[in-house]
Formats: C-alpha cells, structure tokens, sequence
C-alpha cells in the first residue's frame, strides 16, 4: 500500500480525495453503462426503443423481448429462441470443466510429487502449448473430429476443449501443489500407501482452494468460448455464443434490438453469476493463469 | 527427490515385483494421456496445418506439396494486407489503452479507498463476459441511428457525428473501445496486485529523503512493476492477435471487410470460402507472428531475471 501523504494544507488534501473519488466514480460508470443499457434496452418495447435514446429508463417495463429470445427468436431457419443452445452449452460445458479439472489435477499431482526423468521437459512442451493461436489447429482438428464420428456432437465439443484446456488446469494444480511439503507424501509412500490413495486421501482433501479457482476458470472459458463452438457445431448443436452471434446477424425481418440485448443478457449470465458469487476466485485464476502462462 | 530413487530405497519384497513396476510407471501412465494429446493435437497438428499451408487445398485438403504458393497468393492479397494493418492499428492502441487505463486505476485505487473492493468488482466483471456478449452490447451503443450519436443529437448537438462502426476504414477503432472497455479491468488487477508486493520500506525512506507522491511512481514505484508490465504485455499481445469473436460480433469485420484482423481472415477463407491452404497459410502467419513477438519478450526477460 503506496499512500500519498505530505504536508500539505487539509484544504487541498480534501480536494485531492474528491477529485480522486469523482475519477474513480467516473470509471466505475463507464464500465457499467454498457451493462445498463443492456439491461433496459432489452426491458423496453421497439417503440419506445425508437421513440427515446439509450440511457432513457422503459417507459414501461415489458418482458417480451426475454421470452422471445429465450423460446421464440429466429437465427436463420430455426425459431426456437435461445433456450435450445443455452442447455446445449450447459451439457458440454459441465463436462468438459469437470473431466480437464480432473486430469489437471493429476498431472500437477505427478509433476510435483512424483516427479521422473523428463517430466520437466513434458511440463515445458505443455507450457508452450498454451502459446499457439488455435487457429493453427482448427482445419486438422475439423478433418480428425470427422473421422473419429464425434464432428458436430457434444462430445466433441467436450473432446476439444478438454484437450485445449489441460494445458492450464495442468499448470494451476502444479503451480499449487509445489507448496506442499513433499514430506507429507514420502512420510505416506513409507506407510505404504499408493500414488491413487495419496492423491485422495492427502492431496485433493488440500486442493479445494485451487480446485475452485481451477472450475471458474475452466467454466468462464468454455461457456465464453465461440471459436471451437462456430467451427466444430453447426445448426441446433450450437453453443449459445454462437446462436447469439446468429441472432443479432440475422438480416431478414425487423431488428429487434431488444430481443438481441436480452439475448446478450442471457448469453451472459451464467459467467456473470459466478463473477459475482465467486468474484476472488475468479480474479485468482485470471492474475494466476496469466502471470505463468 | 527422484521418484525410482525413492522406490529403489523402500526395497520392495520379492513376490511383489509386478504390483511395484505398476506403481513405479503410474506417474509415467497419468501423463501419458496429457503428453499424447500435446505431441498429437498441439505439435502435430501444428505440422499439419504447415504441410496444408504447402498444399493447394481447397475445399478438400490435398497433400501434394506445391511450395510457397499460397503464401505468395496471401502477401498478393489486399483483404490480408487490410486485416494485418488492422491488427497494428488494433494492437497497439488496445496495448497502450489497457497498459494505462490498468496502471492508472491500480493506482487511484491504492490510495487507501472507501469500497475498494466493490470498485474492483465493478472495473473487473467485463473480463467475465463472452467478447460476443461484449460485443453484442457495443454494437447496439455504437450504432449510429439509435445508439449514442442519435443520444448526443438529442441532447441538443444535432450535428454530431459518431459513426465509426459503419465507416470503412475507421470501424477497426471501435474494436479497441470495446477491446478496451473488456480487458483494461483485468490489466488493473495485474498492477494493483503488484503494487501490494511494492516494498513498503523504500517508499518510506523516499519519503523521509523528501520526495514527493508523483517522483516516488515514477522513479520508484512504477519502474519496479516492471515484471507487470511484461506479463500484461504478454498477454495483451495475445489477446490481439488472436481477436476473433469480438470482431465477429462487433462488426462482422466489415464494413466490407475493412475491420478484418487475421483471425477473422483466416476464419473466412479457411471455413466459408473453401480455400483451405490459403487459410492454413493464415493460421502459420498468425503463429510466426505470436513466435516473433513473444519468443524474444520472454528471452528478453528471462535473461534479465538471471542476471538480476
């Protein structure tokens, strides 16, 4: 904690505070405008959309546009809303998250803990990987997806982000069991006890920290992911990333702005919620993955 | 400690031998599946695009190599050359928007605030939303008709103009608000959580010498952020060249294609054009470019971290 003390006149230290609290209101402002006009656009009618301007409130409130967007707009052919794509995400979300945790855990487990000739080495391989543009593996992955039948498919959607995904739960579960005594586990390994029961009986009853910044992360990652979700999954196996960017591209009809920003909202809101519950965690993963990576 | 040391010492019984060797090559067995999936869908596949990128794939890829011509064909082509100005333009601007947006606001905020961490909550929850979510909302605020050129005119400026988004030329500028308003929040996290680990008692000497709070940053407090500023700008460097989803969502990288960047690029030629060895030519650009940055950052840096 820097503070900025001198001695200086309490006037102008009062002035300074103010000016200082105006400036970081000012900021605060600026970054939830666009979630507030977001959140009313998508209250009001088309008419008052016309009729007033973007930071006016609805005259009155209507929740049209939400239940069009979530069971009746169209992207393209299909006018089923967005509530198909939203449990599309959620069905490969859940299990990618849960399945690259899993192995991310293992493997910092391994690299930390029972550490072999060349498991460095494996550790850097894995580190550059989180480098490379995915663009560079899209048209191999497409072709590989199809021949393995799992192109377009839930499953393969699961199968891509979990293996683009080990990479860092990898370097989070290492990063963190490098602080664990390797006391803990040779002191076990002499009792007798096996890499499976150490892991479960010592080591993940100390991961919950990492564990939960490990799932934010990974969540916040896959569900926010539009790449591998417009390239891999076409039509109704769409993530709902993708359908939202199909929806406001729609050309045909009127442009519904209100519909596209409950749309947004809803695309949203899942990340949104575990910012707000889980907001430290969340930040953790973020300066964590990044500062390594 | 080496693990087939550690076994050799614990002598196992006779009669045990293959329950051991299984246990000694279980670490060996976890990882293989992480290292096959590295060496194949990484650095295989990596490989592969490059071969492609040989090719004269179309819709089909082929594998006969053919030379460079594909690359020729990029660099002889002007929607290429479009998207990698853009990406300067885009790069640098959202680099130095969110390198001092971040520093400026870790900083305000380390003076001891009232609801500090409320107002870190607020400059941060961008960095949760999708780009497409982010850019969803910018592209109805920016929209000239109904968006802040139509609140500006009716507040009384009626010939104020404000339609970036749908001008050649200059609709790349409205992907660094955006860019801009989604991570800056994240780069303030980076610097406020360095600017806690500043040594308090530098500061307090400096102080006792006299100096004042704008010579203590600048000549002590923010030179040495500097692991901070390598690893935001690492990161951010990445952030750009690998934008894709903010532009599809923002601008579609038009109008026409002037807001393409080389991922949107290389998305359209590979995927709706079908002219997948130009695509893959893409992709390689797009990784020497990352190599060319990123590489020497890091080497820079960690050789100035040995000698220090």
């Amino acid at each position: 904690m820097v503070e900025v003390q001198r001695t200086e006149t309490a006037g102008a230290r009062v002035i300074g505070r103010v000016m200082l609290y105006a400036l970081l209101i000012l900021f605060a402002l600026y970054y939830l405008m666009p979630l507030f006009v977001m959140l009313t656009t998508s209250l009001k009618t088309l008419d008052d959309i016309r009729g007033g301007n973007l930071i006016a409130l609805p005259e009155q409130v209507s929740f049209d546009a939400w239940i069009k967007a979530w069971s009746s707009a169209c992207t393209g052919v299909n006018c089923g809303g967005l509530s198909g794509n939203f449990w599309n995400s959620v069905s490969f979300v859940l299990p990618a998250v849960a399945i690259s945790t899993l192995i991310g855990a293992l493997n910092g487990y391994v690299l930390t803990m029972w550490r072999f000739r060349g498991s460095d080495v494996f550790f850097t391989l894995l580190l550059i990987g989180c480098f490379i543009p995915f663009q560079v593996v899209l048209l191999p992955m497409a072709q590989t997806l199809g021949w393995l039948g799992i192109a377009n498919s839930t499953t393969g959607l699961i199968f891509v982000h979990v293996v683009y995904g080990l990479a860092f739960t990898t370097l989070f579960f290492r990063n963190f069991y490098v602080s664990i005594p390797e006391e803990l586990v040779k002191a076990a390994r002499i009792d007798g006890a096996g890499f499976f029961r150490i892991f479960w009986r010592i080591i993940l009853p100390l991961s919950p920290p990492i564990l939960v910044v490990c799932v934010i992360w990974q969540f916040t990652q896959i569900w926010n992911d539009f790449l591998f979700g417009v390239v891999f999954s076409s039509g109704e196996r769409q993530p709902i990333t993708v359908a939202l960017n199909n929806l406001v591209n729609t050309s045909t009809g009127v442009k519904e702005y209100n519909v596209d920003m409950a749309a947004a909202i809803i695309a949203g809101l899942p990340t949104l919620f575990v910012y707000v519950v889980a907001g430290k965690y969340f930040v953790r993963g973020l300066t964590a993955g990044s500062v390594k990576g | 400690m080496n693990s087939s040391r550690a076994d050799a010492a614990l002598s196992p019984p006779p009669g045990k031998k293959l329950r051991d060797y299984v246990e000694t090559a279980l670490p060996k067995i976890v990882l293989g599946p992480t290292l096959a999936c590295a060496l194949v869908f990484v650095y295989g596949f990596v490989l592969w695009t490059a071969w492609l990128s040989f090719t004269e794939s179309r819709l089909l890829p082929r594998y006969d190599l053919v030379g460079f011509i594909q690359y020729v064909a990029l660099f002889e082509n002007d929607r290429w050359w479009i998207a990698l100005k853009n990406l300067a333009i885009f790069g640098s601007l959202f680099i130095g928007i969110c390198l001092v947006t971040g520093l400026l606001l870790a900083i305000l905020l380390d003076q001891r605030i009232r609801a500090e961490g409320f107002l870190r909550a607020v400059y941060l929850y961008p960095m949760a939303l999708s780009f497409i979510v982010t850019g969803t909302a910018w592209r109805w605020i920016l929209n000239p008709g109904l968006g802040i050129e139509h609140l500006v005119r009716q507040l009384g400026f009626e010939t104020f103009t404000f339609d970036w988004i749908v001008t050649p030329g200059m609709s790349i500028y409205t992907v660094v608000i955006a860019g801009a308003w989604q991570s800056s929040g994240f780069v303030m996290a980076l610097f406020l959580a360095g600017l806690r680990g500043v040594d308090d008692s530098i500061i307090k000497a400096a102080q006792v010498d006299g100096a004042g709070p704008v010579r203590i940053y600048t000549r002590i407090i923010i030179p040495s952020l500097r692991p901070v500023f390598f690893s935001a700008l690492i990161i951010l460097a990445h952030i750009a060249i690998k934008s894709f989803d903010l532009v599809m969502a923002l601008t579609g990288g038009g109008p026409g294609f002037s807001s393409d960047l080389p991922a949107t690029f290389m998305y359209v030629f590979a995927f709706n054009r079908n002219q997948i060895g130009l695509g893959a030519a893409s992709a390689m650009m797009m990784l020497l470019t990352v190599v060319a940055i990123i590489v020497p950052m890091m080497y820079a840096e960690t050789r100035r971290q040995h000698r220090g």
